[in-house]
């Protein structure tokens, strides 16, 4: 029987009044991708944003629900952010890497600004990092270059190595290949079916191919409900519901 | 169909030529001004420069080793001192203005500030010496300073709020998400960002005090010889320029002329660095 990593009980998520999530109920399993789909707007971000609580740094924002991490609930008030965030790591749409910082800075950034100082060790988390981001043989010699002067894909790897740097249980990559080339695009799949070994993954994709390609269970949000939530395959080739369907074939989104 | 078009289109083509000789014309009288003070300053303040001017100290009437080495250098102590009072409550405010300042009390502040940086700089120079001269009896560094981080105050807090406000919120959310407390990503992340741009305010708002007189004249006064001692009154360049000027000798209206060359130059410089720094804010 898998583990389950997340579970979220009845969550209901607002933007300055504006109901965004409606009695969210699912399971994430450990050590597997979970695809989120739907159509823009549905949302599919705000429901990840809520896993490590970067939902609430926005004005206007409310939560309300429970999502449980290891049988403990992160939305409680007393819980700290800044620890569940140190377990739930996140990438974004846009490659974000710090402007000012070189590439060994940018993976090394989470780390160093929370106080460890040991340069072998952190030597050793860039090389892991960025071993595990499939970007280290392309940056080994320019470790000290900006991580902006990289390319778009590149800079994104890059996001990938800074959030695994801080040694993170799961990671949510918030639709992370929307702004990348097909080529670019091809590497994280491939690098996110290698990290699902140690790691959880849930991704926000309006691509439904690739969440077909790279997700083992795959949820289908539509204004703000949970439609459908199965195995990748389940909600592929047999949808319970009539509007997964639709839109999985493509008849609306 | 020839005809009308032609006809219309010439005046249309003469319109456009007189409105841009006026707008030509504007433009070159606008820099009038400016290049005429500076070839007057050149010309008048280039043949008193000498290399005692940057190395002694004021002298009497007719003696020809005459400085205003301790002006110089109490000019950059004051300047100093008033970017060391400003610049922390600057960045912070500037920050919190940028983060926090959103509802009423951003708005009261944010309106403050601006009116502030519109003060007549002389109305700091007062507070200053109510709030320092008259107590601690004496003109002194100390209430220059403080007179001139008040005028710094609301050019380094409105350029760190404008800075800060330009770093995308992604860059924020990307920090946080790696579990940092939200106080060094603001500091270490989005400050570091926003720097080169914050820097550029800090700059204009030196090269703004520098050039004070007015509020320096009561409260770091002047003084002939060298002083280090912050509550001792200290020689500025302005106000010294502004005792020569005023004098009725050649010899320390010539003095007066080099001052303002130096000055002038000084803030020539910083201006420069700051424009080849703006060119380099990039938040990519």
């Amino acid at each position: 029987m898998d583990k389950v990593k997340i579970r979220v009980n009845h969550l209901n998520a607002w933007f300055s009044g504006k109901q965004v999530l409606k009695e969210i109920n699912m399971e994430i399993v450990e050590n597997k991708v979970t695809a989120i789909i739907g159509p823009s707007g549905c949302g599919k971000s705000t429901l990840v944003r809520c896993l490590n609580r970067i939902h609430e740094t926005v004005p206007g924002a409310r939560v309300r629900g429970e999502v449980w991490l290891d049988g403990e609930n992160i939305l409680e008030p007393r819980v700290d952010p800044v620890i569940i965030r140190r377990k739930v790591g996140m990438v974004f749409q846009k490659p974000t890497p710090f402007p000012t910082m070189s590439i060994y800075d940018n993976v090394t950034a989470g780390l160093k600004l929370n106080g460890v100082r040991n340069k072998q060790y952190l030597d050793e988390v860039v090389e892991n990092s960025l071993r595990q981001a499939a970007l280290w043989e392309e940056v080994k010699d320019m470790l000290d270059k900006p991580g902006v002067s990289l390319s778009g894909g590149q800079q994104q790897r890059l996001c990938i190595a800074r959030a695994l740097a801080v040694k993170p249980e799961v990671l949510l990559l918030d639709e992370p290949c929307s702004a990348l080339d097909p080529i670019s695009t091809g590497k994280i799949e491939e690098l996110i079916s290698d990290l699902k070994k140690g790691l959880t993954i849930v991704i926000v994709t309006h691509n439904m191919q690739q969440a077909a390609r790279i997700a083992d269970f795959t949820g289908f949000l539509l204004l703000g409900e949970l439609i459908e939530f199965d195995t990748t395959k389940k909600i592929f080739t047999a949808p319970a519901d009539k509007r997964t369907e639709d839109y999985i074939t493509g008849r609306f989104g | 169909m020839e005809n009308i078009e032609s006809r219309s289109y010439s005046i249309r083509k003469i319109k456009e030529q007189l409105f841009l000789g006026i707008t030509f014309c504007a433009a070159i009288l606008a820099v009038i001004p400016l290049f005429a003070v500076i070839f007057y300053i050149l010309w008048r303040g280039f043949s008193s420069l000498n290399f005692a001017f940057f190395t002694q100290l004021p002298a009497p009437v007719g003696e020809s080793r005459s400085g205003m080495a301790n002006a110089i250098v109490g000019s950059m102590i004051i300047v100093g001192l008033g970017t060391l009072l400003s610049l922390p409550v600057g960045i912070f405010s500037g920050i919190w203005l940028a983060e926090w300042g959103k509802g009423k009390t951003g708005f009261l502040v944010r309106f403050v500030v601006d009116v502030m940086s519109g003060f007549p700089t002389i109305v700091f120079g007062i507070f200053s010496y109510i709030l320092f001269v008259l107590t601690m009896r004496r003109f002194s560094a100390l209430a220059g300073g403080f007179a001139l981080a008040l005028i710094m105050l609301p050019y380094i807090t409105r350029t760190t709020e404008e800075m800060v406000k330009m770093v995308p919120q992604t860059l924020r959310e990307s920090a946080l998400a790696l579990g940092l407390p939200e106080w060094k990503v603001l500091l270490f992340v989005v400050l570091r960002t926003a720097w080169n741009g914050v820097f550029t305010g800090i700059m204009l708002a030196v090269a703004r005090a520098a050039g004070e007189t007015a509020p320096l004249l009561f409260t770091a006064f002047n003084n002939n010889y060298w002083n280090f001692r912050l509550d001792q009154p200290m020689a500025s360049m302005t106000v010294q320029i502004y005792n020569y000027a005023i004098s009725p000798f050649a010899d320390w209206n010539r003095m007066a002329w080099a001052g303002s060359l130096v000055l002038v130059f000084f803030i020539l410089l910083i201006t420069i660095v700051v424009r080849s720094f703006s060119k380099r804010v990039s938040y990519g």
